[in-house]
């Protein structure tokens, strides 16, 4: 697996594009799933995703994948994700072993910090070793505070929104950004429209060219 | 349309014209219900959240006897509460299509075990299908009500977690017209199971195994694919196994032949003999038990076929498969060696696991509980959210085995042994099946204290209504069940409401509990925090967080050691401070601190 991964089109039986999405319960990660799921479908492409959240609203773990292409399964198997898209540190650290050199990580470096580190004594690595210890699998890691952008856009409820601008920035997927952004715009309530818009903006920014 | 799987089951239903559908919600299959819950009305056809499973079976076989067509649905273990209606269910007969989705959790992802529901079908004789991708969701499920009719049985439909939480393209089909009302024709011969009638039934079943069998040799989701011609691997599969083995072969330098079985009970044994004998070997891929396998192993049996048989011999019997795991099952069988896949992350990292939320009204309860019984008791808990509290550092559950268990192993707790017992139910799990166990503790003079925590909905599986609930599944007002009513009713004397919100109040009510010669029940009533603070923000109303005075904190963690809120957490210098996102202002650490340290935060959040 040689950082080829990409797809340009998923249709007949290219390589399927993997991405992988982590977060913890209540950041929206599953939203952004269903989105970039409807839009593949809208867009005539084949798609698989899979979610588990069993007890996520309680401040679990929640991973979400997302394959499209000729696809079976929506499992990624280990090192093929071409792309994992973290919600938070701690989290893209968790999924390391869907990562390998060929992996393009967007990560949102603001950590969200479990209770077993009060609770039970147990330690968070600083982010900065979390980055670089990525940073030596993936050839390409992208870095930034997603909350810190949804506050510029208007309100932290759009951090994912950020995080979906952001991984249409990378353009590994084969659906132009405008599509993307009038779908974010069909499915979030209309007076939050223009500042979930400018989240993605900023999301799209931070990754694009990067 | 991109549908969940759980969503496709809902739609294929609606297409096949169901009128009448019931579940007690539990994790994978949740969602199915939430969906009816919002569409029932409109679709024209009913829908309840029953007070438990075997309650919902029954109600969809009165109407399917009937002549409508019904759906049931419900996790694994669902399938064991309406196991006893369900297997003589089977022996009767139907005028109207019966089809129950049977949702499976391998790795248990959110259950309390990882049972292979496909043994049900043997048990009961009912025909079992297995869908792999949404779509299939969708039509197998529409398909499954027509063969229930045919054949005058109830079809299962076994799902797994990565069936019923894969969300995928689905193509809509038309929409069958509902039966409506129907004129239900008496036949005690069929329905009253005496034994003069029951030993009649058990041939009639029998009979439709026999027309089951040519179904199953015949149907159309058991596929066969791969190279033409005698092929060195054959490999049997079925469910999302079914998806890894495609997935695993594109990166394999192996051909097979793959036969993708539909329907699993019955097995279609001549077609597989058939399958069998073009291959040299078979590998069957099967998450938990090997069904399948000993199926394969009888086909082979009876066809005089000599070819070597694998399956849980490569693969793991517990716990999930993936792409990579049948991917080194595969290898195995061919007899090379699975590569060694090591993780290239090096780091210690903190677990993340789910807890009760900041704000929730069980973890006050708890509180209330640790400290009026010293933590010297034991604690006999139930499933629902706050079976949570068995992580440290509240570590408050030392026993739950099945929903409504909470009573009677209370019971056997207290008969046994010396110390306090206090068993602990939340509201919908009273409902669902504790009233038997807390009218036996009454009869049988048992002696421990019961806590009801009452957060007025079923929290766990996503706030669904239940019998206390003033809502009901088809979005309309319903009787409110009053819990306090309902324990006297069973004979209980000694019954106090709290609110755990009021910490000493609490405290107090549980000691007096606990000193209570006989059985004595706590209600512990408040909402869940999640829907509270939900119809806060909906009226605009501020939330008042609380904040550590950090100079008065004395760092005795008793706040972080026997409350442990997840908003809370220890600053570098040893004093703890709150999260003020998280606080939901629920002014409960304020109630546990000795020292007066914590205190509203004033002008509210920010």
């Amino acid at each position: 697996m040689n950082g080829d991964g990409g797809v340009s089109s998923s249709k007949g039986h290219e390589k399927p594009l993997n991405i992988q999405l982590v977060g913890v319960g209540g950041q929206g990660v599953i939203l952004i799933s269903n989105i970039i799921g409807w839009a593949c479908v809208k867009h005539g492409l084949n798609i698989l995703s899979s979610e588990i959240h069993g007890m996520s609203q309680r401040g679990g773990v929640v991973h979400t994948t997302v394959r499209i292409g000729d696809v079976y399964s929506p499992i990624i198997a280990k090192g093929e994700a071409d792309v994992l898209l973290a919600f938070e540190p701690l989290e893209a650290a968790r999924a390391a072993e869907v990562i390998s050199k060929k992996t393009e990580i967007v990560v949102s470096n603001r950590p969200i910090v479990p209770f077993t580190v009060g609770a039970w004594g147990q330690k968070y690595p600083p982010v900065d070793e979390i980055l670089s210890a990525l940073r030596g699998i993936s050839g390409k890691v992208v870095a930034f505070d997603a909350e810190d952008l949804a506050m510029k856009a208007g309100s932290k409820v759009t951090t994912n929104i950020v995080m979906l601008g952001a991984l249409m920035g990378l353009e590994r997927l084969p659906i132009p950004p405008d599509i993307m952004k009038g779908f974010v715009a069909e499915k979030v309530p209309k007076k939050f429209v223009d500042m979930n818009l400018k989240a993605f903006d900023l999301g799209y920014d931070a990754t694009k060219g990067a | 349309m991109f549908l969940l799987g759980n969503d496709a089951i809902v739609r294929g239903a609606l297409e096949a014209g169901v009128d009448i559908a019931t579940t007690y919600p539990g994790t994978p299959s949740s969602e199915i219900g939430n969906t009816f819950h919002e569409i029932a009305k409109e679709a024209g056809m009913y829908f309840e959240f029953s007070t438990n499973e075997k309650v919902a079976m029954e109600v969809a076989a009165g109407a399917a006897v009937s002549g409508q067509r019904a759906l049931t649905f419900f996790k694994h273990v669902g399938l064991n509460v309406a196991s006893d209606p369900f297997i003589t269910y089977c022996t009767t007969a139907i005028r109207g299509g019966h089809v129950v989705v049977v949702a499976d959790d391998p790795s248990v992802h959110s259950s309390q075990n990882e049972q292979d529901s496909r043994y049900y079908a043997l048990l009961s004789g009912a025909p079992m299908i297995e869908p792999v991708f949404p779509q299939e969701c969708k039509d197998m499920v529409k398909g499954a009500f027509d063969i229930s009719e045919q054949l005058s049985i109830p079809v299962l439909v076994r799902t797994t977690t990565r069936v019923n939480h894969v969300s995928g393209p689905v193509v809509l089909g038309d929409m069958r017209p509902r039966k409506g009302k129907v004129h239900f024709d008496k036949d005690p011969m069929i329905w009253v199971p005496v034994p003069l009638v029951s030993k009649m039934r058990h041939p009639a079943l029998l009979e439709k195994l026999k027309k089951a069998q040519e179904l199953t040799e015949n149907y159309p989701y058991t596929t066969v694919e791969g190279p033409e011609g005698r092929t060195g691997l054959g490999i049997i599969t079925s469910g999302a196994s079914y998806g890894y083995v495609k997935e695993a072969l594109r990166g394999l330098p192996y051909k097979a032949r793959i036969m993708r079985i539909g329907m699993v009970h019955p097995m279609p044994v001549k077609r597989m003999a058939e399958f069998m004998s073009s291959v040299d070997k078979l590998l069957v891929v099967e998450e938990l038990e090997p069904y399948m396998e000993m199926w394969a192993k009888i086909a082979a049996k009876d066809s005089d076929l000599r070819l070597p048989i694998h399956g849980k011999d490569l693969l793991p019997r517990a716990w999930e498969f993936s792409t990579d795991i049948v991917s080194d099952g595969i290898i195995k069988v061919m007899g090379d060696k699975p590569p060694q896949r090591k993780s290239l992350l090096d780091m210690k990292l903190p677990d993340r696991p789910p807890t009760l939320c900041a704000g929730c009204p069980h973890r006050a309860t708890y509180y209330a509980c640790k400290v009026a019984t010293k933590d010297e008791a034991i604690y006999s808990s139930d499933i629902g959210c706050y079976t949570l509290a068995l992580l440290p550092p509240l570590k408050m559950a030392d026993i739950f085995l099945c929903m409504g268990s909470s009573v009677g192993t209370a019971a056997g707790f207290a008969k046994a042994q010396d110390r306090p017992v206090l068993g602990f139910v939340g509201d919908s799990t009273f409902f669902h099946s504790a009233i038997p166990g807390l009218i036996n503790a009454v009869h049988n003079k048992h002696r421990f204290t019961y806590v009801i925590l009452d957060n007025q909905t079923t929290a766990m599986t996503g706030h669904q209504p239940h019998p206390g609930s003033s809502e009901d599944g088809m979005g309309d007002k319903a009787p409110t069940l009053d819990i306090e009513r309902v324990i006297r009713g069973c004979g209980v004397d000694w019954v106090e409401v709290v609110d755990p919100f009021d910490v000493k109040k609490t405290i107090d009510t549980i000691k007096n509990a606990i000193a209570h010669k006989g059985i004595a029940v706590v209600i512990a009533r408040r909402a869940c925090a999640l829907l509270e603070v939900a119809e806060l923000r909906e009226k605009g109303v501020k939330i008042e967080k609380y904040h550590v005075e950090r100079a008065k904190c004395k760092k005795c963690k008793r706040c972080i050691n026997m409350f442990a809120c997840p908003a809370m957490y220890i600053e570098p210098d040893g004093t703890v401070a709150i999260n003020d996102t998280l606080c939901v202002g629920c002014g409960v650490c304020a109630q546990v601190c000795t020292f007066g340290t914590i205190e509203k935060a004033g002008g509210g959040g920010k």
